[in-house]
């Protein structure tokens, strides 16, 4: 039965496979260290000739490109009940997530720092509530809702009424606002 | 030919009016406002609902079906914050009030000037941390005026009273904790020296509560929460409710699983109504906390519900039910219109409720007896209303379930009519009722409480109702029991009803028409565009000047506009608790806004 019909097909099933790009799976996923939060500056604007300069975070970096935290990240952001607030990304009594519209900015520092610090209309501060490691799965889920994550990354429909295009099917959108800095 | 016309109207109204005027017990089919509860009109607007009846009519009649059409805007004024503007405006001697969304500015208009430039501005800087627990906007449904004083809340839960001339700060109290995820939107209400006020939160499980504080002082005089032991819901010897379901010792605590009445919702955040002669206040509790019913068993009581209580202690003196163990978000908060009318060829008080669950209830308001509840809308979630136990009977196949995605339930959690208060005018008999043509697919969820956040398990997806219009004007016939006419809006309509001795009706939309119809057919006499959708609350007035003016916010925003008012993106179809996926189309039709328009004739 093997025709060279089908070994074609195998073969190229070969390529794809060695293709692919796979992810680096942790096993054991040690704590993000302290002092690894890295600095997000709010304005793109400073006195002087030179833009201000924000501090990436090595373990956001990491993360915002990782399908285990992410789905993580999906999973607290429902047991923490930010979903009530901002629903499956579109927005409620907090703002939509899933849009290019970041009013303290786009980039995983700036989500991570948002989410520990909260804001002052309305966002809450989760620090000492959520553990690090969390807040930074759970930054970065929220970027992987505006597509900005690496897609074979994100998440796919949900288990449950389909609220919409799920995140893997969203175009990635640039982050706008807040001096967002983010990796694209 | 015309003028023929018009003078046969007027004789008719003149007719109609005064036969309204004499005792309604003496006419075989007249109805009229609890007279007691209405008082002549005298041209101002001093509470939202317009009296304590709240019929949210207006006497003046300057502005007639014939005149309505020559309606021009007098002046506008900018409220400085974009968001939903739900408010009434208040009018008291030759002053407008009109209190904001957050930061809840508190304004005064000096009607005597023209242009009615401000008087004075109050800014009470509540909290901005509040506006991260307002589940739907964050909105203020309006002041009230008594004794020289103006009282509102803030959405950070404080009551305060401002000197009505000055705008110097009498008195404010702190009555709620955002922490706790406890806010304030309703407008307050003044009987006998005291401002009965109410807490809001039901999707972040608050404990709801309504407290009368003393008007001079702030202090509390009573306080009576909606959940827990009979003690502290103000049970006692003289709580007598109609039907069995409602009675028992602790309800408050045995129709939940252990301790969830703390967290159980019931928020008094909409229209309190009072009988001077009964002395008692009629108000709503708001829907049971989370929204996934499995999580509670039991009735729920006292969420859902209404309750009549002593205006001066607070006591409970009946409460009935309308969505016991409540499945689908019917906060039972809605207005309570107070007519003695002929009921089956005897004269009786009644308390009319056009309810979220898209019964209208006729109540017999000294007993809490249901003397009817016909259906105003199309409904699928439940099959009627048993009048002989008063249960609403719920249809099992729509009952929300984890893990089941349960479609087409009629009406969705908006309810087909949420807060947005109608109006009923003597003169025809008819209740002018705002309404919502909106269904939804659900799943219950599991629901975490976190205090301070969301409490609410459910996904929801709402869409149009039958016939693909999404919204309703229409007139019921109180004494028939049925609809006189309707007429379909392309949205929801958020906006409350103003009806006038004039036999016009006004109401406003969500893309920002403010129209004026013709009270008896429902024909569309006038309409006009304002900048911003419509979800405020119509008024009339008398001016100084002797003039009939009619004012309304306008200023998109609240459950229904969250779309445009919050930014948020329709390609999430739960996006406002499900809401954005019935109006997807919102954001193309208005834009954020908060103008005060008034009208008067040429």
């Amino acid at each position: 039965m093997c025709s060279p019909c089908h070994k074609v097909a195998g073969l190229v099933l070969l390529l794809a496979i060695a293709g692919c790009e796979r992810e680096e799976r942790e096993f054991q996923s040690p704590p993000p260290q302290s002092g690894d939060a890295g600095a997000a500056v709010l304005s793109t604007l400073s006195p002087g000739s030179s833009a201000p300069q924000a501090t990436p975070s090595p373990t956001g970096r990491k993360y915002n490109q990782n399908a285990y935290h992410i789905s993580e990240g999906k999973r607290w952001f429902r047991w923490f009940n930010c979903n009530g607030c901002h629903a499956n990304g579109g927005g409620g009594s907090g703002p939509a997530l899933m849009d290019e519209k970041w009013i303290y900015g786009g980039s995983i520092e700036h989500i991570a720092a948002t989410i520990r610090q909260g804001r002052p209309n309305g966002m809450p501060s989760f620090d000492g509530k959520i553990p690090e490691q969390q807040i930074w799965q759970l930054a970065a889920y929220v970027r992987s809702m505006s597509g900005n994550a690496p897609k074979p990354a994100r998440p796919s429909r949900n288990d449950a009424l389909n609220p919409g295009p799920a995140e893997q099917q969203r175009d990635p959108l640039p982050t706008v606002g807040g001096a967002a800095q983010g990796p694209r | 030919m015309n003028i023929a016309l018009t003078a046969a109207a007027i004789l008719l109204g003149l007719m109609i009016q005064s036969s309204t005027a004499q005792e309604s017990n003496s006419q075989p089919d007249a109805i009229s406002p609890r007279s007691a509860a209405v008082q002549e009109e005298d041209g101002q607007w001093l509470m939202a609902a317009k009296n304590y009846a709240s019929t949210r009519f207006s006497g003046l009649d300057e502005i007639n079906a014939m005149n309505v059409k020559d309606l021009k805007v007098a002046y506008t004024f900018s409220t400085g914050v974009n968001r939903g503007q739900e408010a009434a405006p208040i009018v008291a001697g030759g002053t407008m009030y009109v209190v904001t969304p957050f930061p809840n500015y508190l304004y005064a208009l000096d009607l005597t000037k023209p242009g009615a430039p401000p008087k004075w501005k109050f800014e009470p800087n509540p909290d901005p941390s509040a506006q991260g627990i307002a589940c739907c906007d964050v909105v203020n449904r309006g002041a009230a005026y008594a004794d020289g004083r103006v009282f509102f809340n803030t959405l950070d839960s404080q009551t305060i009273a401002v000197d009505a001339e000055t705008g110097k700060e009498l008195w404010r109290v702190q009555l709620g904790d955002i922490n706790k995820g406890e806010t304030m939107t309703m407008a307050p209400l003044l009987v006998k020296g005291k401002v009965i006020v109410g807490n809001s939160g039901g999707e972040y499980g608050v404990r709801g509560w309504i407290a009368a504080l003393d008007a001079t002082t702030g202090t509390t005089v009573w306080k009576a929460f909606s959940t827990g032991p009979d003690a502290e819901v103000l049970i006692g010897p003289d709580f007598k409710p109609f039907y069995a379901m409602d009675q028992g010792k602790d309800l408050g605590v045995t129709t939940w699983p252990p301790n969830a009445w703390e967290q159980g919702g019931g928020n008094v955040w909409g229209w309190i109504s009072y009988d001077p002669e009964l002395n008692l206040i009629y108000y709503g509790t708001g829907n049971p906390g989370p929204w996934n019913a499995d999580l509670r068993p039991g009735d729920n009581k006292w969420t859902a519900g209404i309750f009549a209580r002593d205006a001066d202690t607070g006591q409970a003196r009946w409460f009935y039910q309308w969505s016991p163990h409540d499945l689908y978000d019917h906060d039972g908060v809605n207005e309570n219109i107070l007519l003695n009318m002929q009921w089956d060829g005897k004269a009786r008080k009644l308390l009319v409720r056009p309810e979220r669950n898209g019964h209208l209830y006729v109540m017999d308001r000294a007993t809490g007896e249901v003397l009817s509840a016909d259906p105003f809308h199309a409904i699928t979630g439940t099959l009627g209303v048993d009048l002989k136990t008063g249960r609403l009977r719920y249809n099992p196949e729509k009952e929300p379930k984890v893990g089941r995605v349960v479609r087409d339930i009629c009406p969705a959690a908006p309810g087909a009519k949420d807060w947005n208060p109608s109006a009923f005018s003597p003169r025809t008999g008819l209740l002018y009722l705002p309404h919502i043509n909106i269904c939804m697919d659900v799943e219950a969820t599991e629901a975490n409480y976190i205090a301070g956040t969301p409490y609410v398990g459910m996904e929801v997806r709402m869409k149009a109702g039958p016939g693909g219009h999404r919204g309703e004007f229409s007139a019921w016939d109180i004494a028939a029991r049925k609809e006189a006419w309707t007429i379909n809006e392309k949205f929801p309509v958020w906006s409350g009803a103003l009806v006038t001795a004039g036999d016009v009706v006004f109401y406003g939309t969500l893309d920002g028409w403010f129209k004026a119809l013709d009270a008896r057919s429902g024909e569309l006499l006038w309409q006009f565009k304002t900048s911003s959708g419509i979800i405020g609350q119509p008024v009339a007035y008398r001016g100084p000047d002797g003039k009939q003016y009619v004012a309304v916010l306008s200023g998109v925003g609240g459950w229904s506009g969250a779309i445009v008012a919050g930014d948020l993106d329709p390609r999430d179809a739960t996006a406002a608790l499900g809401f954005v996926n019935a109006v997807p189309d919102l954001k193309q039709a208005t834009t954020p806004g908060g103008t005060l328009y008034v009208f008067a004739l040429p």
